[in-house]
């Protein structure tokens, strides 16, 4: 179908981002333009950190969108990345999730491959003598220089590595623009990290939606009990709503609040519990951290692939893998700094509860985020509606607003042309 | 190694654990742990790398309670069912524990989860493998500890329930 029969088929109207067809969840088409747009050309997508491949020869396999691909540590120290797929069958070959090699070797038929992703070695190339001559092997003219694996550009900064299938995208500090940067350099100012482990889980949701979610300070307040109970995330939070100048990424930031909430913000309010109080309070033993500044929590969406989180005491990436139009894992790295003593590396490993699969204010976020998909696989021509705080994509600062969806939504369908 | 006796008590308290999550009767759940409990779910990439971090982690009696709570009251979630199968205890050791206040044995299960959502299919939850240290507490044996190692690294949307 031509690119204009799929801007049809969705029929979004003018400048709208305000109501959004449920069709760009859910259909395939729609999926296959933002693989090759939003995640292999232009943007810059997330690999991990650099203290996951800290020597020579380390290295990792991740994704981006769909594609296998592997960042390493070569022998001076630069790290590389490149598809995990043979140049010869195009075989994803590297099986192992990390490690550590000195180079690869597709077993197929043991093409070998330096650690820059440079053809090194193919069995038999100048044929097999037989009866005195060569016979068989690769023709003169196949060179092994021109037959490397797909290299990926790599950006790394305060020991984050991003990498891109596009060789011409604008640097990274570029791409993130000054304004969503600086709350990233807050987190990733040079500390040494240290890593603390992983989660993953599988939600069958497009994968856009958990950018919305972590888009929508509306829902944050009103779905989670520990946020609205807590004061950690409610209406009465100081909030700064904020995008780069495309729209696509954003930074919630708030401030918790220490107070009593208000009646008449939690009038109604089925998930505050005015009388819950923790049997064991050391589950939200906050302690202010001086880079903080003001914020108490930070949720960086950092388009396509990934959410920054800072929340109080717990840092993790967030990496959002899509699988389809109806499903995405989402791989959570969590992270302290070198300097934590004892007592704020115990804190972080306990606030992660709050998070993750079973945390008490993520497990929820997963739930409704399938239920959305289902209610859009029934209804594909039907629209949602995001028009708290009208229809703007401007920044804002309150939690009733819908703003930085409207935002992304502006960016992408200048970006899908739908 | 265990006498028959102590493997029967064994077995009884791991059928105890699952009826619990099972029927979701979770303060029975939490009763069926030591006054210094500690559970922790974690997968088995963590476990393996030695990483601390974990998916769940209660590391004592009132975080056990505010779990149970915050399953039936705090977290939204889509109702469901829930099988655990476990395995036959391997019984690793049994020592005198230090305290003086009786035995400590550690022992290790394979387990299976199924996960029945209302009006669909029955489905694998998670399968793993259970590192344990039981002790006895006013007669009845309790665990100190339950480690919950999961081989499903990839968890369908959420965990609830314990395990
Ligand atoms: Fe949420």
């Amino acid at each position: 179908m031509k690119q204009d029969g799929l801007k049809e088929a969705i029929g979004w109207e003018g400048g709208d981002c305000a109501n959004i067809p449920l069709s760009i969840y859910t259909d395939r088409e729609v999926y296959e333009r933002e693989l090759e747009r939003l995640f292999y050309n232009g943007h810059w997508c997330y690999l991990g950190l650099e203290e996951e491949i800290p020597n020579p020869g380390d290295f990792k396999r991740t994704v981006i969108g769909e594609r296998s691909v592997i960042v390493v540590r070569d022998k001076s120290g630069a790290i590389n990345g490149f598809e995990n797929l043979c140049a010869h069958r195009k075989m994803k070959f590297c099986r192992a999730r990390d490690g550590n090699v000195g180079e690869f070797v597709c077993p197929y038929h043991q093409w070998i491959y330096d650690l820059q992703g440079n053809l090194r070695g193919v069995p038999y190339q100048r044929g097999l003598r037989q009866d005195g001559k060569l016979s068989g092997g690769m023709p003169s003219d196949f060179k092994r220089e021109e037959n490397g694996l797909r290299k990926l550009k790599i950006a790394t900064r305060g020991g984050v590595i991003f990498g891109s299938f596009d060789q011409d995208v604008e640097s990274f500090e570029d791409y993130l623009g000054e304004e969503v940067l600086r709350y990233f350099d807050r987190i990733f100012d040079g500390r040494k990290l240290v890593i603390l482990g992983y989660n993953k889980q599988r939600i069958p949701s497009n994968w856009k939606l958990m950018m919305e979610n972590i888009k929508d300070p509306y829902h944050a307040g009103l779905l989670h009990t520990w946020f609205v109970t807590f004061g950690l995330w409610r209406a009465d939070n100081k909030m700064r709503l904020l995008m780069d100048p495309t729209k696509r990424h954003a930074v919630m930031a708030g401030t918790r609040s220490v107070q009593q909430a208000q009646a008449e913000l939690v009038s109604g309010v089925t998930s505050f519990k005015a009388d819950m109080a923790l049997n064991d309070p050391s589950q939200i033993d906050i302690v202010h951290e001086e880079w903080w500044g003001e914020y108490t929590a930070t949720m960086m969406t950092l388009f396509p692939s990934v959410i920054i989180q800072q929340q109080v005491n717990s840092l993790s990436t967030r990496h959002i893998q899509p699988s389809g139009p109806n499903a995405f894992d989402f791989v959570w790295t969590h992270f302290g700094f070198e300097d934590d003593d004892e007592e704020m590396h115990a804190r972080r490993l306990k606030q992660a509860n709050l998070f993750g699969p079973s945390g008490y204010v993520s497990a929820d976020d997963g739930e409704v985020l399938e239920f959305s998909q289902e209610g859009f696989s029934a209804n594909p021509s039907d629209r949602m509606i995001a028009l708290m705080g009208g229809r703007g994509t401007e920044e804002a600062n309150v939690i009733a607003s819908e703003n930085l969806i409207r935002g992304m939504y502006k960016y992408w369908r200048e970006v899908m042309e739908v | 190694m265990p006498d028959n006796f102590e493997l029967n008590r064994i077995a009884q308290l791991y059928a105890s654990y699952e009826r619990a999550i099972n029927q979701r009767e979770f303060e029975a759940w939490v009763d069926l742990f030591s006054s210094e409990p500690y559970y922790r779910i974690t997968a088995r990439e963590n476990f393996e790398k030695n990483l601390p971090l974990s998916t769940l982690v209660l590391s004592s009696k009132g975080m056990m309670k505010d779990r149970a709570y915050g399953i039936t009251q705090t977290i939204f979630h889509d109702p469901y069912h829930q099988r655990n199968i476990t395995g036959l205890p391997f019984v690793s050791s049994v020592e005198d524990s230090a305290s003086g206040k009786g035995r400590l044995v550690q022992c290790e299960a394979n387990f299976s989860a199924f996960r029945t959502k209302l009006d669909k299919l029955s489905e694998v939850f998670c399968v793993g493998r259970y590192f344990d240290e039981i002790v006895e507490e006013d007669g009845a044996l309790k665990f100190a500890k339950r480690v919950c190692v999961i081989d499903s690294e990839m968890i369908p949307n959420a965990i609830i329930y314990p395990i």
